[in-house]
């Protein structure tokens, strides 16, 4: 593993509250015995869990997306003969409830799983930030079910390698052609194009995942790209698709589609990239991955993620000057982030996601989400509703989207109920002291000591700042 | 290049005419959602045996007065008579609530119905209504528990009784959650308060707090208007009806209707509750049970009330809502010695909501004949209850005919679904 741990600089928080911070604010919440754990070393604990092969599956047994993207076919089918054959069709609603609670229920429940029980909720919280990063939602029957393997997939495996791999992973991924519109994509000189119009069904360029790449995934709009070269970059990209039912071995997986593509030149953002097939988009998104812009804008979102709302600049200046120094490389990125000393600033100022609060109190009481549909109903309730990102930028990652009042009344009324079936007979002072260790302060203590209920105490750890807070 | 609303709108909008694939959208994605969470269902059990024969008196049925002496409902249009539904039907003048719903086609009756037990025993007829098996004691857990688990992730949480304890119908494998009023109902105040001191020094918690709990209490004071300024009407509207309305009805029927207001409350909430199961108990009138006024009309008068809560808390969502009241048996078509009736057979079943569609009765009337009587006692059963419940999940809640089949109700292959009770 690669280490580079900055020079000249000198932490000069103690031990205990570094464990407590690198459990809760870089980890998923401590579980118990976890800050002991991490005391002797907080940052090589956190380091530790770095591994060039990603971040954990999810589950081993997950269906591919070609497998995903076949049973869905296979749907549709049986609902158009039917229809062609004059019988009543199946009515789509219920299938697709039934697509839906056959694979993307399991899928979620799987991940939440791995949230609440692994020992390396550093990785999981990596793996957790790329994913929302390459948002895919269920806006659509076919991504809700492939939301799943495209993460398995496209993302867990390259959380520690360069983004480059990562980026274009995601952008090949079916499951993300689909969602950004990019596999009906034509050139509107293509072959594919001019046949499609003479039959009488004009096809055309659709710009939804080239400018999303530019905007979301790399450059960003502080970069100032122009309309002309999301265009561009969409012309470039005419052909990225997916192999049909009909085409053997490459159903359901990326496949270039050759007669797609827009011939020629492109001309994106000052440079111009030759007619390469495959290649010209490749060559684009290298750039993209290359860019002190794609370098600054992904800095800014981690430092915004894992330490404040308003990431402090030096911080984001490491962050990217890691990123550049090591061409992109995650892991160092990671390490850079696990050096800095604003990383672990004693103040927390984050506010809990739904999913980190839920998953965090899992994790505090030794418990995991049960039935999924619970998981799925307090979520909902609490704003994040699973699956459901509200657009390809993803759930927001500031602390104003998620402190709300009935947001807040919703998580004190999940904590007593949660806190009443998890408690059991244990001590809320020693679930509190496990949970934030050193970052536990007087007045909370002191509320959860005088709790009438060991519930009562429970459901104070859980709704006390410190622990809303990271 | 700031994202514009109309390109973002698209990429969940756009339905594709794909080179390799097409595929169901937005729109079909949404309309899951609104399948999954809008639906609802009420079971009410009437325990004790109700009469169905006062519930919905069939007073234009020769035979009705004279096997009903004293506890007979007067005809239509005489003071304290029958609500008229048809020629031959009516509601007690008791259902005011429920006529209403009746004259906007969202209430019928089904006037022979019965489970398949023929013992007249409570506890066993019971047994039979809510574990939904053909026999007594064939299932330790409830038909409508194992809907929730044919509904599969959506049943998961979505079930809720009203009563002390959780009734037979709804236990089961599905974890449900059960509320009675006085118990529970009110969230444990000293939380809030321990988190405002907790919350002092956190100006973001402290202020989104104080806000989230103040609408919380502003919610909760407007429930309870909306219920106590409905409640004077719905005695006037009795009183209108004819008869005097005695004090203890007085006291109950606000309470009653509070009731249904609540258990709407739970429905319409947030990923409120879709499946409920009520308990309403004391209808075993074996003496002086009354007619227009009396005992059962008290008892009548506080199922109507209940259901005027619960439609009125609904509001909207009322449209998407079947109410089904059902008990374990009717009783004697006859009037026994001391002006009440005793354990029979077929009873009327109540069929309610803004999702129900519009028709006269359910189910056959096999008359009040002496010949046609169950036994030359009691009203002859024409609809199995399985088969009218077999029907509101099948087109309500879209349960498959296999699962009704072998699950929801286990051995009912040769009872079909009563379709076509669903708007």
């Amino acid at each position: 593993m690669r280490s580079r741990p900055l020079k000249g600089e000198n932490l000069a928080y103690d031990k205990d509250l570094m464990a407590a911070i690198a459990t809760t604010r870089l980890g998923l919440g401590a579980r118990a015995g976890e800050i002991v754990a991490a005391r002797s070393d907080p940052q090589g604990w956190l380091t530790d869990q770095i591994r060039p092969q990603g971040a954990d599956t999810i589950d081993p047994q997950m269906a591919s997306s070609a497998d995903r993207l076949a049973q869905y076919r296979e749907f549709q089918t049986t609902r158009r003969t039917a229809r062609a054959a004059g019988e009543p069709a199946p009515d789509p609603v219920k299938m697709a409830i039934q697509l839906i609670r056959r694979d993307a229920g399991p899928d979620f429940a799987g991940r939440l799983n791995l949230a609440a029980g692994t020992d390396a909720s550093f990785r999981e919280r990596w793996a957790l930030f790329w994913a929302n990063h390459f948002t895919v939602s269920a806006t659509k029957v076919v991504t809700a079910t492939l939301i799943g393997p495209f993460e398995q997939e496209a993302i867990r495996p390259h959380v520690f390698g360069r983004f480059e791999d990562l980026l274009v992973a995601s952008s090949s991924h079916p499951a993300m052609l689909l969602y950004l519109d990019q596999a009906r994509s034509f050139g509107p000189d293509s072959k594919a194009a001019r046949y499609l119009e003479n039959n009488g069904k004009p096809a055309g360029l659709n710009e939804n995942l080239a400018r999303e790449i530019m905007e979301l995934h790399t450059v960003g709009v502080q970069s100032n790209y122009s309309q002309a070269d999301v265009t561009e970059f969409a012309r470039a990209m005419t052909g990225w698709s997916i192999g049909g039912l009909n085409e053997g071995d490459r159903s359901g997986k990326f496949y270039f589609r050759e007669n797609a593509h827009e011939p020629g030149a492109r001309d994106i953002m000052g440079k111009r990239y030759p007619e390469a097939g495959y290649d010209q988009a490749r060559w684009v998104i290298r750039d993209l991955a290359a860019s002190s812009f794609t370098a600054n804008h992904l800095a800014t979102k981690i430092a915004r993620h894992f330490v404040a709302d308003d990431p402090p600049p030096a911080l984001v200046a490491r962050l990217k000057a890691a990123y550049l120094d090591s061409h992109g490389d995650l892991a160092v990125v990671a390490q850079t982030l696990i050096r800095s000393p604003e990383t672990w600033t004693p103040q927390a100022t984050k506010f809990k996601s739904p999913y980190e609060f839920l998953v965090s109190s899992w994790r505090g009481a030794g418990t995991g989400p049960g039935e999924i549909q619970d998981a799925v109903r307090a979520m909902t309730a609490m704003g994040q509703k699973p699956l459901s990102a509200p657009s390809p930028k993803g759930w927001p990652d500031e602390s104003a989207a998620w402190l709300d009042p009935d947001g807040l009344v919703k998580r004190m009324a999940w904590s007593e109920t949660f806190s009443a079936q998890a408690v059991a007979d244990r001590d809320p002072g020693q679930l509190a002291d496990a949970a934030l260790g050193a970052r536990l302060g007087p007045l909370a203590a002191k509320a959860i000591g005088r709790a009438e209920t060991r519930a009562e105490g429970l459901s104070i750890l859980l709704m006390s700042p410190e622990f809303q807070r990271r | 290049m700031t994202p514009s609303f109309t390109r973002r709108a698209l990429v969940g909008g756009a339905l594709g005419v794909g080179v390799t694939l097409e595929f169901a959208g937005s729109h079909a994605f949404a309309a899951v959602d609104r399948t999954l969470a809008r639906r609802k269902l009420v079971v009410i059990v009437c325990r004790g045996g109700l009469d169905g024969l006062s519930l919905s008196p069939p007073v234009g049925d020769p035979a009705y007065a004279a096997l009903r002496g004293p506890i007979a409902i007067p005809g239509f249009g005489q003071g304290g008579g029958a609500l008229k539904l048809d020629e031959t039907f009516g509601l007690h003048p008791s259902m005011v609530q429920t006529y209403a719903l009746a004259q906007k086609g969202q209430a019928r009756i089904v006037p022979a119905v019965a489970t398949p037990d023929r013992e007249r025993s409570h506890f066993e007829a019971q047994d039979v209504l809510e574990s939904g098996v053909n026999k007594v004691y064939g299932s330790a857990s409830g038909w409508l528990n194992r809907a929730l688990q044919a509904m599969g992730p959506a049943g998961k949480g979505a079930g809720i009784s009203v009563g002390p304890t959780a009734p037979l119908i709804l236990r089961g494998a599905v974890e449900t959650a059960s509320w009675s009023p006085g118990g529970g109902a009110e969230p444990d105040r000293r939380l809030p308060s321990i988190l405002q001191d907790l919350y002092a020094h956190d100006p973001q918690l402290s202020a989104a707090l104080a806000t989230g709990l103040s609408t919380e209490a502003m919610a909760k004071t407007a429930q309870a208007q909306a219920v106590t300024a409905a409640a004077p009407a719905t005695e006037d509207q009795t009183m209108a009806g004819g008869p005097t309305v005695a004090p203890v009805l007085r006291q109950g029927l606000p309470q009653s209707r509070r009731l249904g207001a609540t258990l709407a409350a739970f429905m319409t909430e947030a990923n409120g509750k879709q499946v409920a199961a009520v308990s309403i108990d004391n209808f075993d009138s074996h003496a002086n049970q009354g007619a227009s006024q009396g005992q059962l009309a008290t008892r009548l008068a506080y199922l109507d009330a209940f259901i005027g809560g619960l439609a009125d808390g609904l509001g909207p969502e009322w449209n998407d809502t079947i109410v089904v009241s059902v008990t374990e048996f009717g009783r004697t078509a006859r009037v026994n010695g001391t002006n009440g009736t005793d354990h029979g057979t077929a009873s009327t079943a109540l069929l309610m909501g803004g999702a129900i569609r519009r028709g006269g009765i359910v189910g056959d009337w096999p008359s009040l004949q002496q010949a046609k009587l169950f036994e030359n006692r009691d009203t002859a059963p024409t609809v199995d209850m399985r088969a009218l419940f077999k029907g509101v999940l099948a087109d309500h809640l879209s349960l498959s005919r296999a699962a009704l089949d072998g699950v929801v109700f286990p051995d009912s292959a040769g009872v079909a679904p009563l379709r076509g009770l669903v708007a």
